[in-house]
């Protein structure tokens, strides 16, 4: 399989030239090859000035707790106010509402931000922590950085794998056809992500098993490569033993029985506190999900708001929120503080870029094909949204 | 004040209730139904097209999720009705007082309950390694697991006070001299539910049924903890509330035609005159 990262480098300059080119707005005509995001051009924050007095962030669970937060609060004066949110979804809607200063947005949700004008780019140089011990594999990603602009702050990253019971799943799985073939001998015992993106999970396998249909990045697929996703999908359908968006729905479905293998996350597998459920990442590779702190466009707090990136990207708090979420840190430094840390960071592959070059991280699907192909219509995340509710039928 | 006066007193606090908030939201929640999203930013725009009904009606995934919801609320209501005409006969006119009020308390019980926290109760009992498959075991039966049966079960387990109350409190306000009388001509035990107690007790059943039917249509947390892959309306609405709003708001249109059609069916009968 050909290197994520090059690919995803190679997206990132295609999207470079063509946002430094000609990209109009409202250009529906891709057919030219133009990326057809218009990115409406916020204004950076220039220089530091004084505290606000709070910053508002919209997180996903277990980003924000007192234990870090609260020292942040003694040390700048900024009251951190947090609101969870449960999906990308509901996180793009909470940021368009301009109540929020910051979000922990995910890949899928990242490009929509950007290119709705709702995040700022961000001025790195006010972030000191964002420096070189930030993980390989987290910098310049596609679904942060538009136009060489950077608009997030790397937080962690987790890769979506297959977990499995090892006292039903004697062997272990070296491929997701367990998962994904009608004659899977798990058929009724297999729990899928209960999301659009899941599309891309379809797609991947499509990319190992099906070559001929020419998918390149599980995020650039055509119409004709939707559909053969689609088609997997449902025949997934016919095997699934049930859908999860919810964690604690994903391991009681384990540990209750009515499951034996399916997609999950490391975290989810710990936390059925039980030996038999093992993981394994497939060949054929897995998506994943990346998130960053991004500053809305309209923040009240803009000097809050970098003080929080910053001290949550040091490598303390940056890895106290990773263990305490059950991710891989976005700083290789964290690893390096104690034993229990290491421990962590081995356990979540956090520095191991071989590991993680298998992984497909969430990005947005948009209609210009971010492999580079400039001869077709690529499908948008809407498409991929209805699309994916004809899968349950 | 004139009587007039009092009256718009009267008033005042439920008609503004009513039209401010409650009609109010629910009008702009329709207008959005014609408005437009932009596919990249999912942001809505305002203008005016028919596509979100006409994807409604030519979508065959949204089509088919619309008849297996409407089926799932008629499947819940008269599996209800089957629960709650017996048990109120018992109750009313067979159980004795203290038994009564036990059978009243455990009908109530559930209602005080979290909405989440039954659900979640239902998807601890129909696990695999479950309480369910558990007692069932030596029977030889397993249970239907999270499928579309055990969402009927669920909302039937959330939705049935609102059935068995007004029923109970119908049959016990029927004359027991009539049940003497149907005795004394001759008829029994189903004939006498089938020919007095059914026609005497219907309003009470529509009025039950309005509950357990519109309430069933507009669920979805259901589907999502005990119904494995099943898909209901609200399934759609939720997928779409955030990132495509006008779709979701014409897909909401559904159950409120249903909820019409089922109403304006039900007046037909007389039903709800008496109600």
């Amino acid at each position: 399989m050909r290197s994520r990262l090059t690919v995803g480098a190679a997206a990132v300059s295609v999207a470079v030239l063509a946002l430094t080119g000609c990209a109009a707005a409202g250009d529906e005509g891709s057919a030219s090859g133009e990326l057809v995001i218009d990115v409406p051009d916020v204004p950076m924050h220039e220089e530091l000035g004084d505290y606000e007095g709070s910053v508002d962030i919209v997180a996903w669970s277990g980003f924000v707790e007192p234990a870090w937060s609260d020292a942040f609060t003694e040390d700048t004066g900024c009251v951190v106010n947090r609101r969870v949110a449960g999906t990308s979804d509901e996180m793009v809607q909470l940021m368009r509402t301009g109540d929020y200063d910051l979000v922990s947005a995910s890949g899928d949700a990242s490009l929509r931000l950007i290119a709705g004008g709702d995040v700022a780019p961000l001025n790195l140089d006010l972030i000191p922590n964002f420096g070189d011990d930030i993980v390989e594999g987290m910098k310049g990603q596609l679904y942060d950085t538009i136009n060489g602009k950077s608009y997030g702050v790397p937080i962690g990253r987790g890769a979506n794998i297959l977990q499995y019971n090892s006292e039903v799943v004697t062997e272990e799985p070296t491929s997701w056809s367990v998962a994904w073939e009608a004659d899977s001998p798990y058929a009724g015992e297999v729990i899928a992500y209960d999301a659009p993106i899941y599309i891309a999970d379809a797609a991947v396998y499509l990319m190992a098993h099906e070559p001929e249909l020419g998918i390149e990045n599980p995020y650039a697929l055509d119409q004709e490569q939707l559909d053969a996703a689609i088609e997997l999908l449902k025949q997934q359908n016919g095997i699934v033993s049930e859908y999860w968006a919810d964690p604690a729905a994903q391991i009681t479905s384990f540990v209750g029985g009515n499951t034996v293998l399916g997609t999950s996350w490391e975290v989810l597998r710990k936390l059925t506190e039980d030996d038999a459920f093992k993981s394994v990442l497939p060949e054929e590779g897995s998506t994943g999900w990346s998130d960053a702190w991004m500053l809305s466009a309209e923040s009240d707090s803009p000097n809050c708001a970098y003080a929080w990136m910053d001290y949550t990207s040091s490598p303390e708090v940056n890895g106290a929120i990773a263990m305490n979420f059950g991710m891989a840190p976005a700083n290789a430094a964290f690893c390096e503080l104690d034993d229990a840390a290491q421990a962590h960071c081995d356990y979540y592959n956090a520095t191991d870029e071989e590991y993680f070059s298998k992984v497909w991280f969430w990005t947005t699907p948009i209609e210009q094909c971010i492999d580079g192909r400039t001869d077709v219509r690529c499908t948008n995340f809407q498409e991929w949204t209805d699309a994916w509710l004809q899968v349950k039928g | 004040m004139n009587r007039r006066g009092h009256v718009a007193a009267l008033l005042a606090l439920p008609m503004l209730w009513l039209v401010g908030i409650y009609i109010f939201s629910l009008v702009m929640l329709l207008i959005t139904a014609f408005w437009t999203t932009d596919p990249f930013t999912s942001k809505v725009e305002p203008g005016f097209t028919l596509r979100n009904f006409e994807q409604i009606l030519t979508n065959p995934a949204y089509l088919s999720t619309a008849v297996r919801t409407l089926l799932i609320a008629l499947a819940v209501t008269v599996l209800s009705i089957l629960i709650s005409i017996p048990l109120g006969i018992f109750m009313a006119k067979i159980a004795r007082p203290w038994l009564r009020a036990v059978l009243a308390v455990a009908i109530t019980l559930p209602l005080w309950a979290g909405y989440l926290v039954k659900i979640l109760a239902m998807r601890v009992t129909f696990t695999d390694n479950g309480f369910f498959n558990w007692a069932m075991e030596p029977f030889g039966v397993t249970g239907p697991g999270f499928s579309q049966t055990t969402v009927v079960l669920t909302l039937t387990y959330l939705w049935l006070p609102y059935m068995a109350v007004p029923v109970y409190a119908a049959i016990r306000q029927l004359p027991p001299n009539l049940f003497d009388a149907a005795a004394d001509l001759g008829s029994g035990a189903g004939r006498t539910i089938r020919t007095v107690v059914l026609p005497l007790i219907k309003p009470a059943i529509i009025a039950g049924s309005v509950f357990t039917f519109s309430l069933s249509l507009g669920d979805y947390i259901a589907a999502k903890f005990v119904g494995g892959s099943t898909q209901m309306i609200g399934s759609i609405i939720a997928s779409n509330i955030n990132l495509n709003p006008p779709i979701a708001a014409a897909f909401s249109v559904v159950p409120i035609a249903f909820v019409v059609i089922y109403l304006l069916s039900v007046q037909r009968t007389g039903a709800l005159e008496r109600m």
